[in-house]
């Protein structure tokens, strides 16, 4: 085995200066930091798939959750743009690849221009993760949550098409307010109140003959849809209050528990992928001041790139289970 | 063979001529691979819908397909093909012994709380 260090070099190695398995120090350390860090992610991703298989009957569809894309506004276009972002990611991986054969061949213009482009790459797909979060928290259509914590949503009755409140809430007069720690009295201060009060959607409901209730529960592959009386029945009885978008504790595309999961594991990769960056623009800039040029060697944006792959990688299990599957 | 790097992918079908070359190959082949995942993930054909050893076989597929997508970032972009085996063993066992003990342990727990709550009388005791 090319690990085992053979009698003659064996004095030699308590003197230090040994390569085991034919790797550098730093490259070995972080090959070793990349599987603990690969455990960490799989530990995330395990407990997605753990709450996922739990509520297996009522998880939402990643389908009808990310159907946005920047400038074409109204159209459902699902996996477009965060397939868009994997490609960005991969080809960042590419030209950071290119850089490190550039490295090798101790050719300076490339590895800056590669690097350059790497680091482009790397804030194309940071940024993009941003929208998709702004537009996640934000929310599309609105839901009702109920007061036994489930979701219910608005659909018409001959397209299935999901409605959204503002089509079809009432207005109705109020004085209630945000309730803000500097005006109470007991100085409680709550989050933003929804657009539209229960009330409202339930006579807005009411008066449009062709809304039904879809609630979190799939058949088949789609959720179900009650009938007319049924929604009727569900909405009044059962409805809590108007929840819009997502944030940690109301989801209006099914359970919270997806949304704490997308912000976590999305956001802890989003981290890396910044950090990423921000090693990538340190080293760039090591490359243009000459520094690895008189070392004479540019393992150190090997070393950086097995990183920048690494969140490449984690990417591609994080598209899979939380877009596809 | 120029700078010690191996150029052969599918066990030596494709052979490339330089490692740039390579890396615009895995780069087409990775391409191709999240083309055919979106695709399907679009059109969902009504036959692979059907449940295979409990996950539906397009799920199998989109895994199957992730697994071949990391294989080839780690092998030709992370150089892993080119480390002595020993390094790749150390890597790679190590990561899939504990992943596959950790992904069995929790999916294997999650399902039989589901089919608590589904069959039996208790509702909120997790």
């Amino acid at each position: 085995m090319s690990s085992t260090v053979s009698a003659t070099s064996q004095n030699e190695g308590w003197s230090g200066g040994n390569k085991p398995m034919k790797a550098s120090y730093g490259k070995l350390m972080m090959w070793f930091f990349i599987v603990s860090d690969a455990l960490t992610f799989s530990g995330f991703l395990a407990a997605y798939g753990f709450s996922r298989f739990k509520f297996i009957d009522s998880w939402p569809i990643a389908d009808e959750v990310f159907t946005h894309v920047p400038f074409m506004h109204g159209q459902e276009l699902p996996m477009i743009y965060v397939a868009f972002m994997t490609f960005v990611l991969i080809m960042s991986s590419v030209t950071m690849v290119l850089a490190v054969d550039a490295g090798h061949h101790m050719n300076q213009a490339k590895v800056t221009f590669y690097m350059f482009l790497t680091i482009i790459g790397g804030l194309i797909f940071v940024g993009s993760q941003a929208w998709e979060w702004a537009t996640f928290i934000k929310g599309d259509y609105g839901a009702v949550k109920t007061n036994g914590g489930n979701i219910i949503q608005f659909v018409d009755a001959d397209s299935n098409k999901r409605i959204a409140l503002k089509d079809f809430a009432t207005s109705i007069e109020t004085e209630r307010e945000q309730n803000l720690a500097k005006n109470g009295v007991w100085f409680m201060s709550e989050s933003a109140l929804s657009d539209y009060t229960l009330d409202e959607v339930i006579e807005g409901f009411e008066a449009s003959p062709n809304l039904l209730v879809r609630t979190q529960i799939i058949e088949g592959n789609h959720k179900t849809v009650l009938s007319r009386e049924e929604s009727l029945k569900m909405l009044v009885d059962n409805g809590s209050y108007v929840v819009e978008g997502a944030n940690l504790v109301d989801n209006e595309y099914g359970t919270p528990l997806f949304a704490d999961f997308f912000f976590f594991i999305t956001g802890f990769h989003g981290f890396h992928v910044f950090s990423g960056v921000v090693l990538n623009i340190i080293i760039f800039f090591n490359v243009i001041l000459g520094t690895y040029q008189r070392r004479g060697s540019y393992e150190m944006v090997e070393k950086v790139g097995l990183y920048w792959h690494f969140v490449d990688l984690v990417w591609v299990f994080v598209f899979t289970f939380f877009y596809l599957v | 063979m120029a700078d010690g790097h191996k150029l052969e992918i599918f066990r030596g079908l494709i052979k490339f001529k330089s490692n740039t070359q390579k890396i615009w190959g895995v780069l087409i082949l990775l391409t191709i691979v999240t083309t055919v995942e979106v695709v399907l993930g679009i059109i969902k054909p009504p036959f692979m819908m059907e449940s295979f050893l409990s996950m539906k076989i397009l799920n199998w597929i989109f895994i199957i397909l992730t697994i071949v997508k990391a294989y080839y970032i780690t092998w030709d972009f992370m150089h892993m093909r080119d480390e002595t085996p020993a390094l790749r063993r150390v890597v790679v066992w190590t990561a899939i012994f504990l992943i596959c003990y950790l992904m069995w342990i929790l999916i294997q727990e999650a399902g039989y709380i589901f089919d608590t709550y589904d069959q039996g009388y208790i509702k909120r005791d997790f």
